[in-house]
């Protein structure tokens, strides 16, 4: 197929960006998007231009490094999966195809569609883990955990950190991501101890690094590419309060 | 406990606490506002009118009022600015996701709103606070008679447009806010959410419609 | 001259860690404030080791070429954790489970360490529960197990298909605490580009900032490697596309062994190649052989009907259909290991039965199953990797057969280390799959999250205190000294060299003949004649590579090509070496297979008598030869005998 690429190019945080026309032909259908992008950085290279930059690793939908704005969705036309997930024959021949990186304060741009997410790292290191050094844990079925709650943990817990919730959001809020983190430990009593210290200083975390507020509008339960859903929020506005009063 | 008032949750806590106050309260005006249909009457309004501006506990209650208005705006305002701050730069692309409609508007359906509490503010109840409303003797005792002014005001179109697009855009507002709240004070549930979205739209359903239907009537009488 | 010394403790095998850790030296909290660790890489070996190091009172530098810690490839690990915690009561045991992975390894493993290994297995599920790892639970609260490949036990503990990404958060989450805390120094997008040596031991790391491109020097009293495996030097693989081989090769070239670099495993059941422009190959769980079946066409004309597109696998009669394990293997059937399924798919497809248009996949067919157990049934077992599978074909497997075809999952061999994971060069340690590992040959599956988190919780925080023990004298010592001078010399010089050629090639290009180079010579199937020749195309690919690659952009910038040219000039080099590695290696054993040596059946035909050794190789200098080495295993509680999946 042949594509119409219309990809945001930034020279580095403080240079404005602009949007380059690009123009693809004979995509396999079969591609993976990264891999479409591949063939346009080949391209680019041949000509001596500097190839476009975005992060990925794994290509298989579960490190998190990947993230595209593709036609005003965070991870593209598909649901439940990320960038590197996403294939080609989601479009059609002679489609054009809008690029953009993640947009938000708390995301800075660093060149082209790569962006800086160490706050994500800075909110689970405020508190996104339990206290417990190594070889000081007690055999592991001493600690009995209901089997709908390990689920319910499992599933706060396949968060892959890639950032699209906040991409997605209207306010940049990073709501989804927190609440799946403290959702995942509370329901574990692991993690309960210092549920309250937890949820405290996350939340402060939170509004330190410049997160908008959730409204509830459900785009970062719509683009999260492993399914956390809005109920991770509504259990970090209890744990919260719970915490609080 | 003091960060409820500078938080980002504890600011969401204190809005959607004010709004499920409003959303009582609005219940309430419209019972009120619905018996000058009701009762052929009309003196029967403008005696529930009456209490409602003279009664102690109405005016404590006011007060409570204005506060939870006042908290829901600053908060909303507060709020929305950061939202804004959050993301300096847009999406060239808007947004394409599949989310609840109503939520992108919140803040544009809450100042229609706005504009029209502004307008009804100064036209009623400033005008009822402040005497100078239009006066019916009843049993020796001075009523004010809103019910005659209403009905005079219902019987321009312009109004009526006017009064029911307001509570149109009112209820959009309300639909997304309803069941919000709820799920800002943390209650979520599978069985009981969808409930509560179930009740959101019969809710602002029934606060458009109540609200709509006396102009309406009014009009076409 | 390098003299190889394992460093086993005495005593018998079950009590030479106990011993071990009772007599070794340890060094006292005030002293360990003083001392600095460098740990390269983030995945389970690298964070777990980072966070234990960190909470005993060490100062870590922690590094990642990734933009964030919890990115590491662990990650991407499906299926689970393999302990000899006996949960479900069916005679598991430490020895148990120590014998199968000597015995899955093909007999090519250290039997002190994988004993280690399976000792410190029970602590690793503990304390991973203990940090809230959300495992699988039985509906009484305890912690539920599934079976795996190579085992007569249940003892994987599993977190839905995502136990790597759970068990590696988990580490994550400790290295954070310890991150904020102040003890460790987290350097996300840094990558090692050079290892410092000050008086023969290692003292420093060269690291270049991935978005400055400014190269950067950090001083510690030990380096810790837990930089994961080379699977990249066949280009295509199920590593992560920034997996690469640099930092252990940097080691390598400073006087480091490199053991067992010839073994690999391929895992048989990955979603096949589409095209040219393919980057990288999915991994679809083993599980799926419990009920499918794998067959090619029994005709020729069927098979180029498939490859022409003319044909579907549905058009073929029953009558017609080659089910070529249960036809090999009539006991394990659609069941035997790893090595074995892939080397059987490779055989039909080279003979020209292949059932796509590359004519590289064999079908993998649940037709039966779904009308024996039902749709549903198969749905709730494997419907999420169905799905997977038919979001990147487009193939809806529940009315098609499925495609498969090996690719390259994982590499046994690394850095050499003795049992302190200490290599040849004192002060450099090696953790997970960055070390020749436990595996020896062959790894089983659930066993490589087990021996990342046994190294780095259990086995080096003990270990390396032997050696910093001896260091609580060496002050913090400053980056200017002339040591990190020369090395950070030699890496521009390096990079210049690399931006200076302004050829015409692009790294992928040329990374993708290496690729091809390697797979068709040393890749599931071997010989002495391909070996050589692979051997000689590599020398001539990398006199192409310094000849005519193209790099736009800048040196001293974030450059995306540099960073790749940069990993590529080392797997050329590595890939001579694995190569070089097979040459010696006259036997056939787990992932590795010389056609030379099977039986009259095919089967591999290990040689027991002249092979039992680890070969371990010192770089001799550029075009020089390198050295071997040989560790002779001596197995003295283990029974050696040949594997037989008839």
């Amino acid at each position: 197929m042949n594509l119409k690429l219309k990809i945001w190019r930034q020279k580095d945080p403080n240079t404005r960006g602009k949007f380059v026309n690009y123009r693809l032909r004979d995509i396999s259908a079969d591609s993976s998007f990264l891999e479409m992008l591949d063939v346009l950085n080949e391209e680019l290279i041949s000509k001596g231009e500097e190839p476009v930059v975005y992060d990925h690793d794994c290509r298989e939908g579960i490190c998190g490094a990947c993230g595209l704005y593709i036609n005003g969705r965070p991870h593209g036309p598909d649901s439940l999966i990320t960038v590197c997930q996403l294939h080609m024959r989601k479009f059609k021949d002679g489609d054009t195809i809008v690029i953009e990186p993640w947009r938000a304060r708390a995301f800075p741009i660093i060149r082209d569609l790569m962006v800086n997410r160490n706050a994500f790292d800075a909110l689970i290191q405020e508190g996104g883990y339990v206290s417990v050094n190594t070889g000081s844990a007690p055999d592991a079925n001493a600690i009995l955990v209901k089997k709908e709650h390990a689920d319910l943990s499992m599933d706060a817990a396949a968060c892959i950190g890639c950032g699209a919730c906040v991409a997605a959001c209207k306010n940049a809020s990073a709501m989804l991501f927190v609440g799946a983190k403290i959702s995942q430990l509370a329901l574990l009593p692991q993690g309960k101890i210092e549920s309250n210290r937890r949820v405290m200083d996350m939340v402060a975390k939170m509004d330190e690094l410049g997160f908008g507020n959730c409204t509830n509008t459900g785009a970062c339960e719509a683009e999260c590419p492993k399914g956390i859903t809005l109920t991770n929020i509504a259990r970090l506005n209890r744990e919260y309060y719970k915490a609080t009063f | 406990m003091s960060s409820i008032f500078t938080s980002s949750l504890g600011k969401k806590l204190l809005m959607s606490l004010a709004g499920i106050f409003l959303i009582i309260f609005l219940l309430v005006h419209m019972g009120i506002n619905l018996l000058i249909v009701i009762f052929d009457d009309p003196m029967v309004y403008n005696k529930a009118a009456h209490i409602m501006s003279t009664n102690i506990l109405i005016k404590i209650f006011e007060i409570i009022l204005f506060g939870g208005f006042l908290l829901h705006m600053i908060y909303a305002l507060i709020l929305q600015i950061q939202n804004w701050v959050a993301r300096p730069n847009r999406y060239n692309k808007a947004n394409y996701s599949n989310t609840s409609f109503f939520s992108k508007f919140m803040i544009h359906t809450a100042l229609i709103t706005l504009v029209f509490l502004v307008i009804h503010m100064m036209d009623f109840y400033l005008k009822a606070k402040f005497g100078h409303a239009a006066e019916v003797i009843v049993d020796g005792k001075a009523y004010h008679d809103f019910a005659s002014e209403i009905i005079d005001k219902f019987k321009m179109l312009p109004f009526v447009i006017f009064y029911i697009a307001a509570f149109v855009f009112l209820g959009f507002h309300l639909v997304h806010g309803f069941q919000s709240a709820f799920k800002t004070l943390g209650m979520d549930h599978k069985k009981y959410t969808p409930v509560v979205q179930f009740l959101a739209i019969i809710y602002s359903t029934i606060i458009v419609g109540g609200f709509s239907f006396i102009p309406v009537y009014i009009y076409f009488l | 001259m390098v003299k190889l010394n394992s460093r086993i403790p005495d005593g018998p095998l079950a009590e030479k860690w106990s011993n071990y850790k009772s007599n070794q030296n340890l060094v006292n909290p005030a002293n360990k404030r003083k001392l600095d660790v460098i740990v390269i890489g983030t995945g389970l070996a690298g964070a777990s080791a980072a966070a234990s190091l960190a909470e005993m009172g060490f100062k870590v530098k922690s590094f990642c070429y990734q933009d964030s810690p919890r990115r590491a490839h662990s990650i991407a690990a499906q299926g689970g954790i393999n302990a000899a915690k006996n949960y479900q009561n069916d005679g598991d045991s430490i020895y148990r489970l120590f014998y199968d992975t000597i015995k899955g390894g093909d007999y090519r493993s250290r039997e002190a360490n994988v004993y280690r290994l399976a000792e410190v297995s029970n602590e690793i599920i503990d304390q991973c529960v203990a940090q809230g790892v959300p495992f699988a639970r039985e509906y009484g609260g305890t912690l539920d197990n599934r079976s795996f490949g190579g085992a007569l036990v249940s003892r994987t503990f599993y977190a839905r298909g995502q136990t790597g990404q759970q068990l590696l958060l988990g580490a994550y989450q400790a290295q954070a605490r310890q991150v904020k805390k102040g003890n460790i120094e987290m350097y996300p997008r840094m990558e090692m580009y050079n290892l410092v040596m000050v008086d023969g031991k290692a003292r420093g790391i060269i690291g270049r900032d991935v978005i400055t491109g400014k190269l950067e020097r950090f001083s510690a009293h030990a380096v810790v490697l837990a930089s994961g495996g080379y699977g990249n030097v066949f280009f295509l693989s199920t590593m992560a596309m920034g997996a690469n081989a640099s930092a252990a090769w940097q080691c390598y070239k400073k006087g480091a062994l490199f053991g067992n670099p010839c073994f690999v495993q391929i895992h048989p059941t990955c979603i096949p190649v589409h095209g040219e422009a393919q980057s990288k190959l999915t991994l679809m769980s083993e599980s799926l052989r419990n009920d499918g079946r794998i067959w090619v066409p029994k005709k020729k004309e069927d098979a180029e009907g498939l490859q022409k597109g003319t044909l579907r696998g549905g058009d073929i009669p029953e009558e017609d259909r080659d089910y070529y394990l249960e036809r090999r293997y009539p006991a394990f059937g659609n069941l035997v290991p790893r090595d074995v399924a892939s080397r059987a798919a490779k055989e039909r497809c080279d003979a020209g039965y292949g059932v796509n248009s590359t004519g590289l996949a064999v079908f993998l067919d649940f037709k039966d199953a779904i009308e024996r157990l039902g749709k549903d049934v198969i749905e709730a077992k494997y419907g999420n990797l169905f799905q997977m599978y038919e979001k990147i074909t487009d193939h809806n497997p529940y009315k098609v057969p499925m495609m498969i075809y090996p690719a390259i999952h994982y590499s046994m061999g690394g850095i050499w280390v003795d049992y302190e994971l200490h290599s040849t060069i004192p002060g450099l340690f090696a953790t997970g799959e960055s070390n020749f590992s436990d595996h020896g040959a062959n790894r089983l599956g659930a066993s490589a999250l087990m021996q990342g988190l046994a190294d780095g919780y259990f086995v080096l925080p003990y270990t390396i205190q032997n050696y910093l023990a001896d260091e609580i004298n060496t002050p913090r010592f400053k980056t200017d000294i002339p040591e990190f001078e020369e090395a950070e010399k030699e890496v521009r010089e390096q990079l210049e060299k690399l931006m200076a050629i302004r050829g015409t090639m692009s790294v992928d290009t040329l990374h993708k003949k290496l690729g091809k180079i390697m797979w068709d010579g040393v890749g599931m199937a071997r010989n002495k004649e391909g070996l050589l020749k692979a051997r000689e195309e590599i020398r001539k690919l990398k006199e192409v590579f310094w000849f005519d690659l193209k790099i736009p952009g800048k040196i001293d910038d974030l450059n995306g090509e540099l960073q790749k040219a940069s990993r590529l000039a080392d797997f050329i080099e590595l890939g001579e070496l694995m190569a070089m590695d097979a040459l010696i290696r006259e036997e056939s054993c787990g992932g590795h297979f010389r056609e030379e040596y099977q039986t009259e059946e095919g089967e591999a035909l290990r040689d027991d008598k002249n092979m039992t050794f680890v070969a371990a190789w010192e770089y001799k200098g550029e075009d020089k030869d390198p050295a071997l080495h040989k560790e002779n295993l001596d197995f003295k509680y283990i029974e050696v005998k040949q594997r037989n999946y008839k």
